[in-house]
C-alpha cells in the first residue's frame, strides 16, 4: 500500500510532528512514527471524521517527556472536538501515560509499544518469552534508522560501542507494515550494520486497526 | 606531537586529578590508565586514586547525564575509561584493605537483556567500595534467590528497561516474602520506565533513578541496617 498522500515527510514527523487539519469531530493525538499508518487506515476506511495531530516521533528518545506532551496536546485541543483518542501505547512511560489518559478521560491504544500492537498484542505477548533478544524496526524506524538508532546511540561517532549497545541482541526483526522491497533491503542493511541476524515479518497494521475502529465509532 | 598537548606526568597532583576528571568526561581510556599509574607511582593509595580521581570524575559524568548534557554513548565511553582505571586498581585495593561498604547482588530481570544502566550501577557501586556480584541479564527468580542465599549480600539490585519486564521485580520480591527472607535484604530497583511509585508498589526499599542515586541510597540503607544491628 502506498504512503497516504497527506503525510508529511519523515524528518518533519520526527522533529516537528503534524498539526491537525481542524476538520472532523474526533481528534487522534498520535506519535509521529504512526502518521503514515494512521492516514492509510483512515483513507482505506473513509473515516473523514477523524482528524490527526502528531507529536514529534523523536519524543521516543526521551520517553519521560511523552506523558506531559500528550497531556498538553489533549488539554489544548479537546474543546474543539467531540472526543479525543490517544494513539500511543505505553511507550516506555511505565504506566504513567495510561494513568494520565484515565485522569483526562481519554482512551489510548492498548499494549506496551508499537512493536507489540503491530504484531498484535496477544501474539507479541506469546512470543516475548522467547524473542526478547530481538531488536525490532517498523517501516518508520527503518526509514529513520539513522535518526532513531545510529546517531542517538553514537554509532556514527563511536562504532566501537556497537557491541556494548547491541551485543545482547541476536537478531533484528523488521515488522513490515507495507510490502516494500526497498525498505526490506534497507532493513537488511540495518541488521548488518548492527551485526545482527535479519528476519522479515509482515505484520500489516495489526491491532492499530481495531484501535482506530474504536476511535472512529465515536 | 601538538604544542599544546598535556604531558600528564608533568602536572602536579591536583592538576592531574582535575585533568583525569576531564579525560574521564571525554572517555579517554589510555589517558586514564596513564594518570592512574602516575598517581600510584607518586605514592597515592589505590583507594585515593579510585575515589578522588575516578569516582569523583564519574560523578560529574553522571550529573551531566542526569541533566541531559551527556547522552548514553558519551557515558559508555567514560565508563570504559573508568573501567580501565579500575582494572589497574582492583587487585591493589584488595591488597591494601580499602574500606568495604557492603555487598550487592545485581542483575537485569527475566526477559530483559538491557544492561547498560545496570553495568553503570555495578561499576559505581564498586567504585564506592561495595563488593558487587553481577548476575548479568535475564535473571529468573530462582537465580536471584540462589545468589542471595549463596552470597548473603546486604543489597539486592534489580534492573529493567521494558514496561513488559519491570513487573517481574514484584515476582522476585513476593517470592522473597513467601520464603520469609525479604527483610534480610535491602532491595533497590532501577531502570528507565520505573518511578518511585512503582518501587513502593512492588515493595522495594527504594527506586534509584541513576547510578549516583543508587550509590547514595545504598550507603544510607546499609548504614541504617548496621545501626539497627548495633542498636
Amino acid at each position: 500500500m502506498a504512503l497516504a498522500p497527506a503525510a508529511p515527510d519523515d524528518d518533519t514527523l520526527t522533529q516537528t510532528g503534524l498539526a491537525p487539519a481542524r476538520r472532523g469531530r474526533v481528534l487522534l493525538i498520535a506519535c509521529g512514527a504512526l502518521a503514515h499508518e494512521i492516514l492509510a487506515v483512515k483513507a482505506a476506511n473513509g473515516w473523514d471524521h477523524l482528524d490527526l495531530q502528531c507529536l514529534p516521533a523523536n519524543l521516543h528518545l526521551w520517553p519521560e517527556k511523552i506523558t506531559d506532551a500528550v497531556e498538553a496536546a489533549v488539554r489544548e485541543r479537546r474543546d474543539a472536538y467531540d472526543s479525543v483518542f490517544v494513539v500511543y501505547a505505553d511507550c516506555g512511560t511505565g504506566g504513567l501515560l495510561q494513568a494520565k489518559c484515565a485522569e483526562l478521560g481519554v482512551e489510548m491504544v492498548e499494549g506496551p509499544h508499537c512493536y507489540s500492537f503491530f504484531e498484535g498484542n496477544a501474539a507479541f505477548a506469546a512470543i516475548s518469552e522467547t524473542e526478547f533478544t530481538a531488536f525490532y524496526l517498523t517501516d518508520f524506524l527503518v526509514r529513520q534508522f539513522d535518526a532513531f538508532v545510529w546517531k542517538p546511540m553514537g554509532l556514527d561517532r563511536h562504532p566501537e560501542l556497537r557491541d556494548m549497545l547491541f551485543g545482547n541482541y541476536d537478531k533484528l526483526v523488521y515488522q513490515a507494515q507495507t510490502r516494500d522491497p526497498a525498505l526490506e533491503a534497507k532493513a537488511r542493511d540495518c541488521a548488518a550494520r548492527l551485526g545482527l541476524a535479519y528476519e522479515y515479518r509482515f505484520t500489516g497494521y495489526g491491532d492499530l486497526v481495531p484501535a482506530l475502529q474504536r476511535a472512529a465509532a465515536r | 606531537m601538538a604544542d599544546d598537548e598535556i604531558i600528564l606526568s608533568e602536572l602536579s597532583d591536583d592538576e592531574l586529578v582535575l585533568q583525569m576528571h576531564d579525560d574521564l568526561y571525554d572517555g579517554l581510556k589510555e589517558e586514564i590508565e596513564e594518570g592512574t599509574n602516575i598517581l600510584l607511582e607518586r605514592g597515592w593509595t589505590p583507594y585515593d586514586v579510585l575515589t578522588k580521581a575516578l569516582v569523583a570524575g564519574m560523578k560529574i559524568v553522571g550529573d551531566d547525564f542526569r541533566d541531559g548534557i551527556l547522552f548514553v554513548p558519551e557515558v559508555l565511553l567514560s565508563a570504559n575509561a573508568m573501567k580501565a582505571g579500575m582494572f589497574i586498581l582492583k587487585p591493589l585495593l584488595a591488597e591494601t584493605g580499602a574500606p568495604r561498604m557492603g555487598k550487592m547482588v545485581i542483575g537485569t530481570v527475566k526477559g530483559d537483556i538491557h544492561d547498560i544502566g545496570k553495568n553503570l550501577v555495578a561499576m559505581m557501586m564498586e567504585g564506592a567500595g561495595f563488593e558487587v556480584l553481577d548476575l548479568g541479564i535475564n535473571n529468573s527468580v530462582d537465580k536471584y534467590l540462589e545468589a542471595l542465599e549463596k552470597e548473603q549480600p546486604d543489597i539486592l539490585g534489580m534492573s529493567a528497561l521494558l514496561t513488559t519486564t519491570m513487573p517481574y521485580m514484584k515476582v522476585v520480591i513476593d517470592t522473597m516474602k513467601e520464603k520469609g527472607m525479604r527483610e534480610d535484604y535491602i532491595v533497590l530497583v532501577g531502570g528507565a520506565p520505573l518511578n518511585e511509585e512503582f518501587g513502593r508498589a512492588i515493595g522495594a526499599d527504594a527506586y534509584c533513578r541513576d547510578a549516583a542515586v543508587a550509590v547514595e541510597t545504598a550507603k544510607t540503607f546499609v548504614a541504617r541496617k548496621h545501626n539497627q544491628l548495633n542498636g
